[in-house]
């Protein structure tokens, strides 16, 4: 399985942000997986958007049935995808033209000639070859490919038809890439072989198209050089390639083992929430138990079930789900029991873009059950994170005896990056306890309370400790239904201030820059990446401008109030219309910049650099002064 | 191994005052639910009620045993949680006529399907209780309550038929008043491996009173109610009426008229379940109403021996899971 080098010039650059897009059934995700391990492998790191149409095959050829996929590998460390394309790869002209506004000038445009006639532009909707016009000369450089044809010859000794033929075409625009960033041909040999191991003949066939797609990038003329991209300088250790979902996943058992408890998962489908479910479903050896339930409502409450019986129980879904998960919710915070729901945003409201990212069910996880019940809230900043957070959730699920909240989102669901693998042994340990048996000679106290207003998890099977749960207001200590109404507003704020009170257990905000200035950006969530990167630049534009990234949303850190206050402007970027601000505003009574993006992506760096140094420009009073940033009128 | 120390009807009664209206049928069936656990020598420990919301739903309060009062409608969701993860427990559902078949039917019917093995007791008073007096998905056509002052005109549900359609593995009936019959009913649905569904008729004398005098009353319930018995003829009145099976439908003979071979022979466990359904569809005033059990199939897999089973065969082949091995599987690479 030797990988062929390349005899031409090879010129070094730091970091290259490439996009393969073509339609739905083109295989684009998987050559945009494929180039991401492969370049993480290579040890560059690595950041990927993948975007794709909610149907799964959406009309043929159509601006609508376009899928995308972004990745940004470098030299050096990097938090996002990338902004401009320094690459784009377009299969057919529907491809081309909704995705050429955010190749650079200069960049290269790679282009499945054969993918582009008569048929393809009224699918398109566009009047002429998109590739015959002029100024594309002068602003690109341009290389059309045959690839169909050339794929077809490649493959023609094994008498496949011209369907399946025309099927390894995204190996062949594989083979190309890979030749123009100097990627090994190797792992990409391994997974084909792999993958179709029962089709010797199918491997054989995009085996010969990928190698083909690279004898192509070496002898064509259009081609005068390729580009390396070094390993980057990421701390030592053992590292893999691994997406926010995946992470997610692993981080749950993780903590079921390491808290000696089983994880028991119910669920119900839902983009972009169903990957956790058939990733925990491979690993049954693990004693995880997966429950595709009838409905979300049933999700949530057999997770409360199995936290009843002593169980790791665990539920997630998106928006919508997590609406009709509300009163079970509700039900687990009375019952203080340990549980962690998971939300991975989507675009809402309703059904809204489900296959697009968005920070918009903040306000959803903080208040949308009935009557006053607070919960924590939790929320991974990149791919590799969501394994600390799912670890964390149950760290505090466990010791406050508490429904945690996990809030991800379909950009680090689906995005992937290195992730340095811990130890075991580096991991924190969870220490899970039952109250043991009695002889009933004493009543038992289902609530009564630790230092830390946690209840103890009595579960069935203990004898003695008998005792009934349920949705009724109790009467502290003893659990029995209680409609006394200081009893009602002591548990009001008991319930309340055991969550408060986590924020004792939980690290310090950290702030990148400066602990005082004239700007703070605030963010939460998937939008890490962006905010980090438009933070330092600023910076590096001589601004003196800090960065606090919220990983704990409910309760924040004790010290965020005093953070706010060192700084004459905060601004928050978030994905949504202004979420975290409101929460801000309530609870520090500080005024608030919003930055805000409601379009289905997320941020570029480029914009929020903009609003940042514009803001920044009217703090420091060279500047006129404008409240609130929205991109809803700016196209990208 | 120790002896198990026998328990009495007592041991089983929480110390919670029972809060149900006088007279209400539910009494009978908690008096009967306490006086057949015992010989179930199942400790009051990996005992456990869970309900939805209802007056019937107050159930697990008055058991010294574990309990869980839920949300309404969807106590089968919960207690799937719990017999997956801990299948030793022996697990009670408790619900409504509202509960199980209106805002839970959904779960009730998955909670069958998957043949889940935990006991349902549904409390049919045809009527919403807790809500006071709003009619229920079993109320009759026609029948005036608060929400109904002309008259429903919804056509009622039979639970029967719908746990047959959803291929439950025991279905069964009884009556609040008929306490003999529904302790026995009740062990048999605790005796049966996998989910039992028994609808209990159940007098709500407060917003529903004597809606199924017919069935309730020991002087109309001879007339009125045939009891199945496993392997006997269909009778009723005192032997003097009985059922034939015509073609595709039940018919009512005078016993003295027909030969006795002619009467339909009770069969629980036909696993072809389209007699039992005729027998659901039964309904007075036109036909006498079956009781006790319609259908007991034995050797169906439970849905919580299944996905612990998954789970054994998962760590018998691969091994019980490691973490490192799984962090370290497929591609890797290492920075110095
Ligand atoms: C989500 C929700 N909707 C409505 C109610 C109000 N509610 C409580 S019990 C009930 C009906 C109960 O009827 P049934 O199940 O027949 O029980 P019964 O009281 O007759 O025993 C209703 C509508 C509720 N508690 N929760
Ligand atoms: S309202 Fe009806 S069902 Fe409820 S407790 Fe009273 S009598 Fe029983
Ligand atoms: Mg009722």
């Amino acid at each position: 399985m030797a990988s062929p080098t390349t005899s031409k010039d090879v010129q070094s650059v730091s970091g290259i942000t490439v996009r393969l897009a073509g339609d739905s059934g083109d295989g684009m995700q998987l050559l945009g997986t494929q180039l991401t391990n492969t370049s993480a492998l290579a040890g560059n790191d690595v950041a990927t958007f993948p975007d794709f149409p909610a149907e799964i095959r959406a009309p043929r050829g159509t601006r609508a049935g376009v899928s995308g996929f972004q990745v940004q590998f470098a030299s050096e460390e990097i938090f996002t995808p990338g902004d401009t394309l320094d690459a784009l790869v377009v299969m057919n002209p529907a491809a081309m033209v909704t995705n050429l506004d955010d190749l650079r000038h200069g960049g290269i445009l790679i282009a499945n000639e054969d993918g582009f006639n008569e048929r393809e532009f009224k699918l398109a909707k566009v009047e002429s070859n998109p590739l015959d016009a002029n100024v594309l000369e002068e602003t690109y450089r341009i290389i059309k490919v045959p690839m169909t044809k050339l794929t077809r010859e490649a493959v023609s000794e094994f008498g496949l038809g011209t369907k399946i033929a025309d099927r390894c075409k995204n190996f062949f625009a594989m083979g190309m890439v890979y030749w123009l960033f100097g990627r090994s041909l190797e792992p990409t040999l391994r997974f084909i072989s792999a993958k179709f191991s029962k089709k010797p003949e199918i491997a054989a066939a995009n085996e010969a198209a990928l190698r083909a797609g690279w004898a192509f990038g070496e002898t064509t003329e259009a081609f005068g050089e390729s580009y390396q991209v070094e390993a980057a300088k990421l701390s030592p250790g053992i590292f893999r390639n691994i997406m926010g979902n995946q992470a997610l996943a692993w981080g749950l058992i993780a903590a079921s083992k390491l808290s000696g408890k089983d994880l028991f998962y119910g669920t119900y489908p839902i983009t972009p929430a169903s990957d956790i479910l058939h990733e925990l479903t491979k690993y049954k050896n693990f004693g995880v138990r997966t429950f595709q339930a009838e409905d979300e409502i049933a999700a949530v409450c057999s997770a409360i079930g199995a936290a009843f019986g002593g169980s790791m129980g665990v539920t997630a879904s998106s928006g919508p789900g997590i609406a009709l998960k509300a009163e079970g919710m509700g039900l687990g915070m009375i019952m203080e029991l340990p549980m962690i729901i998971i939300n991975v945003q989507r675009g809402g409201p309703s059904t809204g873009l489900p296959t697009k990212t968005e920070q918009s069910d903040l306000l959803q996880c903080m208040y949308g059950r009935n009557g006053e019940s607070p919960l924590p809230i939790l929320s991974p900043m990149s791919p590799g994170d969501c394994f600390d957070i799912a670890v964390e959730a149950w760290r505090i699920a466990t010791e406050c005896m508490v429904p945690v909240m996990i809030l991800s989102d379909g950009y680090i669901a689906n995005g992937s990056e290195p992730w340095k693998i811990p130890t075991v042994s580096s991991l924190p340990s969870i220490e899970v306890s039952h109250p043991e048996g009695t002889d009933e000679d004493e009543p038992f106290m289902p609530y009564a309370r630790d230092e830390y207003l946690a209840r103890p998890w009595a579960i069935p099977g203990t004898p003695g400790l008998m005792h009934r749960l349920g949705g009724l207001e109790k009467e502290d200590g003893s659990g029995n239904v209680s409609y006394d109404p200081d009893n009602h507003q002591h548990m009001t704020d008991v319930r309340a201030a055991k969550v408060a009170k986590i924020s004792s257990r939980i690290p310090d905000q950290e702030v990148f820059g400066a602990s005082h200035g004239d700007v703070l950006v605030v963010s939460w969530g998937g939008t890490y990446g962006s905010c980090h990167t438009a933070v330092q630049r600023c910076q590096d534009n001589g601004k003196k401008v800090s960065h606090a990234h919220l990983r704990y949303l409910n309760p924040m850190p004790s010290n965020l109030g005093d953070i706010l206050g060192a700084f004459s402007k905060v601004i928050v970027a978030e994905l949504n219309t202004g979420q975290l601000r409101q929460l801000l505003r309530a609870e520090y009574l500080i005024d608030c910049i919003g930055v805000n993006k409601v379009q289905g992506k997320p941020f570029t760096v480029t914009e929020l650099v903009e609003a940042i140094e514009r803001h920044n420009d009217a703090a420091t009073g060279n500047a006129d002064k404008s409240e609130t940033d929205n991109f809803q009128h700016q196209t990208s | 191994m120790s002896t198990l120390p026998v328990l009495k009807s007592a041991d089983f009664a929480s110390d919670q005052d029972v809060r149900w209206c006088p007279g209400c049928g539910d009494y009978s069936i908690l008096a009967q639910m306490k006086k057949i656990l015992p010989d179930l020598g199942v400790p009051r420990e990996n005992t456990v009620f869970i309900s939805g919301i209802g007056c019937s739903s107050r159930f697990p309060y008055y058991m010294n045993t574990y309990g869980m009062h839920s949300i309404h409608g969807r106590a089968p969701a919960f207690a799937t949680g719990l017999k997956s993860t801990r299948p030793e427990l022996m697990v009670w559902v408790i619900t409504g006529d509202g509960d199980a078949l209106s805002i839970g039917g959904n779960h009730f019917i998955h909670v069958l399907r998957r043949n889940l093995d935990i006991n349902i007791i549904l409390f049919n008073n045809r009527i919403y209780g807790l809500t006071k007096g709003q009619y229920s998905p079993t109320s009759t056509e026609g029948q005036v309550t608060k929400s109904t002052p002309m008259g429903s005109i919804d056509h009622p549900l039979s639970p029967l038929s719908l746990a047959l359609a959803a291929e439950a593995t025991f279905v069964a009936r009884s009556i609040d008043a008929h306490v003999k019959h529904l302790g026995e009913s009740l062990k048999r649905a605790a005796k049966h491996k996998g989910a039992s569904l028994v609808e209990v008729y159940q007098n709500c004398n407060v917003f529903n009173d004597g809606a199924m005098a017919y069935a309730q009353e020991r002087k109309q319930r001879a007339d009125n109610v045939v009891e199945l018995e496993h392997g006997k003829p269909l009778v009723f009145a005192n032997g003097t009426k009985g059922i034939r099976l015509v073609g595709t439908h039940l018919e009512i003979v005078n016993t003295a008229d027909v030969p006795a071979d002619d009467l339909l022979i009770h069969d629980e466990k036909d696993p072809n379940p389209s007699i039992h359904m005729m027998l659901a569809r039964m309904s007075y005033p036109s036909m006498p109403e079956p009781i006790g059990v319609l259908r007991a199939v034995e050797g169906v897999p439970t849905y919580n021996d299944q996905i612990n089973d998954q789970v054994n065969a998962a760590t018998e082949t691969k091994g019980v899971g490691d973490l490192d091995t799984l962090f370290t599987s497929g591609d890797t690479w290492t920075v110095d």
